[in-house]
């Protein structure tokens, strides 16, 4: 019955979104207010809809209904219970349904907190999302119903991927999707302004809450799951290249980049075009991160040729959703009017500079994900884009970018003083000089580019906090004065702040682990002592424990440094006995910001056990640095001038008025 | 500065940038892409010793041996050919014998392929892409191997084992 009610849900959800995709565009054509406000319950409605539809599921998961393929295929009665809830979203289907379940509800916090939109963008907006919606909707109920039935229902369920089962697959996917799915709604405003043929400054400060809300669930998505793989994996790597990675860090790029270039929009009413476009991007982009990673294609060409119905489903919704839209913008883009004037040295010019280095960045990433894919199908040869390629593309364009990070927010509107800029940010110079000069002497003879690198992070950072002195007049007024004033600047100004700082000290974190990373690798037995990076590691002894659905062996090591004892680490090899797979469940020990990590190989006839112990310097500040851009977002969307909802300034109102 | 002139500035910035994205973009491709080959294809190209490449193919049963300090040795095969590996450090999870592996590294003078790095990205169904279309190109496919991806909604990167 749970089954039904939920694919029945899942239908109703999809007649409300086919309603809601033509009524109100038919009612803003005829100026039909009602009409127009028709979208508005819809969009509630069908949020109502999608999660009943979801609920059934997750019930489904949590009472092991093995009679339902997706639950027998993914799920066991043994699971622990937050395991059988986050297993919802550990497949393909359960995927599906959480990624429609977030574009409504989306839709519907748009429905819900839109109500001082104009009418008729609101129905644009909503119609366009309703689009998205309505496609997907058909895709889960064509090619991947979740709520398949089997005839003979098993007793048992063939459990869920071990590695899947784990905190972070709790977390990331949402995250991640919330992200994703939070550009639809940009791309639906940009869709609706093109559709309109009306675009203003307020149009960008409607758009930007949205983006930065999308963009912080994006960055910390992406730094969970960077995360997850370090810990969960076990060798301790937190970036590969993966083109499934590669597939979330496009839409983040170009992401960035609209936060910037919407920022332009909003402030001086230019780079309009652009801005539409690059709405339109991040959203195909994250369109095309779905293609690969639900269609298959990733898994194997092979297989997306011989079981073609989800991929091609998927494909096509990408062509006529990216076609469709880029069509539309050749088409309309000329009627925007155009903004204001700037000069190349100016905000608005870095901003520029800064869209253009994170857009390069994102082609060189959709290259090297898709070029062995196109090469794949066109020749058959088979070749892979790794970490190398990415160093040598993605890394020397990200450099001049960093390096102008600090010049931006000192630049005046439409005319800057670049001279004047530099002068302000000499503290910063001065300090990341300093810096390179002590790390380069501390680690006289290794790495030659890492202590630049630390140089160019500590300038990101302290140019961050340069601006931050400057604009509270630091040293100059007397030190109550800065602090009032400090209170004072917009939440915005701290939210780049933090977002800038955040840069740098991922860089940092980035460039200490791959540079000072120090190992060992060999086997131990019970009492044998490795020694990594002045740490002493005594492997106590291994014991077997039975968990819920696995057993493992738990292996103690004790942690010393200079003969004092500092803690005990337990890493553990699990086995689970469903699937017949095991995973390795790592240590972790923390000091400070570095941390030392062990993971378990295979235990020998002799009871020797292979082990893995690196020592990671700075490693957390890897996602430290994302957390804190994040942080930054969080705080410029509370800003009272973004706030969703709140009263309209008098500027914005005449704004408006302009545009009529 | 006139609009015209602004206009043109930016956009011939642009280009320099995206030429340099270019230049940055084909020199990578040429020197840090790696081909995927079986052992019958190294056979048949005469790939010559130090080139890196990636071997995919069966771990013949009954080939793993362990040497000291985590040294092993194995055989890869694709029913048509073999090719002796050695590799110094821990095995992925999810290598077995009988199972899909790939691995990069190079051929050395005698013959063997000396990886680096092992990678095993697939659960107990399912083979590495590579693995599984080249088998079946060359008519090893048996369909017990199973064919199930893992179907992860999380990235679920190559796990691997790299020194």
């Amino acid at each position: 019955m749970i089954a039904e009610s939920g694919h029945y849900a899942l239908v109703l959800a999809l007649g409300l979104a086919l309603i809601q995709s033509t009524v109100p565009l038919l009612g803003a054509r005829w100026r039909d207010a009602a009409l127009m406000n028709v979208a508005r319950s819809t969009a509630l409605a069908q949020l109502l809809f999608v999660a009943a539809s979801f609920a059934a599921l997750v019930t489904l998961h949590v009472t092991s209904d093995f009679s339902v393929v997706n639950v027998y295929e993914n799920s066991h009665s043994l699971k622990p219970l937050i395991y059988k809830i986050t297993g919802v979203w550990g497949n393909h289907e359960g995927s599906m349904l959480l990624w429609v379940s977030i574009l409504a509800l989306f839709g519907g916090l748009v429905a819900a907190f839109g109500n001082n939109l104009p009418l008729s963008l609101r129905a644009h907006v909503l119609a366009v999302q309703a689009w998205i919606a309505s496609a997907f909707y058909l895709f889960i109920l064509i090619t991947s119903n979740p709520f398949l039935r089997i005839a003979n229902p098993p007793i048992e369920g063939r459990d869920l991927n071990p590695v899947l089962q784990d905190i972070g697959l709790a977390v990331h996917p949402p995250m991640l999707y919330l992200g994703y799915v939070g550009f639809s709604i940009s791309f639906s405003f940009a869709v609706a302004a093109l559709l309109e043929g009306r675009i203003d400054a307020a149009w960008a400060r409607w758009v930007r809450p949205w983006t930065l809300m999308a963009w912080i669930f994006l960055t910390l998505g992406i730094a969970m799951g960077s995360y997850w793989a370090y810990y969960e994996l076990g060798w301790g790597g937190w970036w590969f290249w993966d083109p499934v990675e590669n597939a979330s860090l496009m839409p983040w790029l170009a992401g960035t980049a609209l936060l910037h270039s919407a920022l332009v929009m909003e402030k001086r009413n230019a780079l309009k075009v652009w801005t539409i476009l690059l709405s339109i991007l991040t959203f195909s982009l994250s369109l095309l991160g779905t293609f690969l990673v639900r269609s298959g294609v990733l898994t194997s060409v092979h297989a997306f040729a011989t079981d073609p119905t989800r991929g091609v489903f998927i494909l096509l919704i990408l062509c006529v959703f990216i076609g469709g839209s880029l069509t539309l913008f050749v088409w309309r883009a000329s009627a925007l009017k155009q903004g204001g004037l700037f000069a190349p040295i100016s905000r608005e010019g870095a901003l520029v500079l800064n869209n253009l280095f994170l857009t390069t960045a994102c082609a060189t990433v959709f290259i090297g994900t898709l070029y062995p894919l196109a090469l794949e199908v066109l020749t058959g040869e088979k070749i892979s884009v790794g970490a190398p390629f990415f160093n040598l593309t993605f890394a020397p364009l990200f450099v001049p970018l960093l390096i102008a990070v600090p010049f931006g927010p000192l630049l005046a509107w439409k005319r800057g003083d670049l001279l004047g800029a530099a002068q302000r940010l000499m503290a910063a110079g001065i300090a990341a000089f300093v810096v390179i000069a002590v790390v380069w002497a501390w680690t006289y003879g290794g790495a030659t580019l890492a202590p630049i690198a630390i140089g160019l992070a500590v300038f990101v950072i302290s140019g961050a906090l340069c601006d931050l002195a400057e604009r509270v007049g630091l040293f100059r007024v007397p030190l109550s004065i800065s602090l009032r004033r400090a209170r004072g600047l917009p939440r915005a100004t701290w939210g780049t702040v933090f977002a800038h700082a955040g840069l740098g000290i991922a860089l940092i974190g980035i460039v200490c682990e791959t540079t000072w990373n120090s190992e060992y690798i060999g086997t131990m037995r019970p009492d044998d002592v490795a020694r990594v990076a002045g740490y002493q590691l005594r492997l106590d002894g291994m014991t077997p424990r039975q968990g819920p659905n696995y057993r493992e062996m738990v292996a103690q090591f004790t942690v010393s440094l200079d003969g004092q004892r500092i803690s005990v680490m337990t890493p553990s090899k699990r086995n689970f006995t469903t699937r017949g797979s095991s995973t390795t469940e790592a240590a972790l020990l923390s000091r400070g910001a570095s941390q030392l990590y062990i993971s378990l190989g295979d235990t020998a006839a002799d009871g020797s056990i292979a082990v893995r112990i690196y020592h990671k310097p700075l490693v957390l500040l890897i996602w430290w640095g994302p957390v804190l851009m994040a942080f930054g977002g969080m705080l410029s969307l509370s800003d009272r001038r973004l706030r969703v909802g709140a009263p309209k300034p008098a500027r914005a109102a005449r704004a408006l008025q302009a545009a009529e | 500065m006139t609009r015209k002139q602004r206009r043109l500035t930016l956009i011939g910035g642009a280009l320099v940038v995206l030429a340099i994205a270019a230049g940055l973009v084909l020199n990578a491709l040429r020197d840090s892409i790696v081909f995927f080959s079986t052992p019958s294809m190294v056979a048949e190209k005469h790939i010559g010793p130090g080139r890196r490449f990636r071997l995919g193919g069966l771990v013949e049963t009954g080939s793993l041996k362990r040497g000291d300090n985590l040294a092993v040795t194995f055989t890869v095969g694709d029913g048509g050919a073999e090719l002796p590996v050695a590799y110094k450090g821990i095995l992925p999870d999810l290598f077995r014998e009988g199972q899909g592996v790939v691995a990069e590294g190079s051929l050395d003078a005698s013959g063997v392929f000396r990886a680096d790095t092992v990678l095993a990205k697939h659960d107990e169904t399912y083979m590495p892409k590579d693995v599984a279309d080249a088998l079946k190109k060359q008519g090893h496919w048996k369909d017990d191997y199973g064919t199930k991806p893992t179907a992860d909604a999380a990235p679920a990167p190559t796990q691997g084992a790299v020194r």
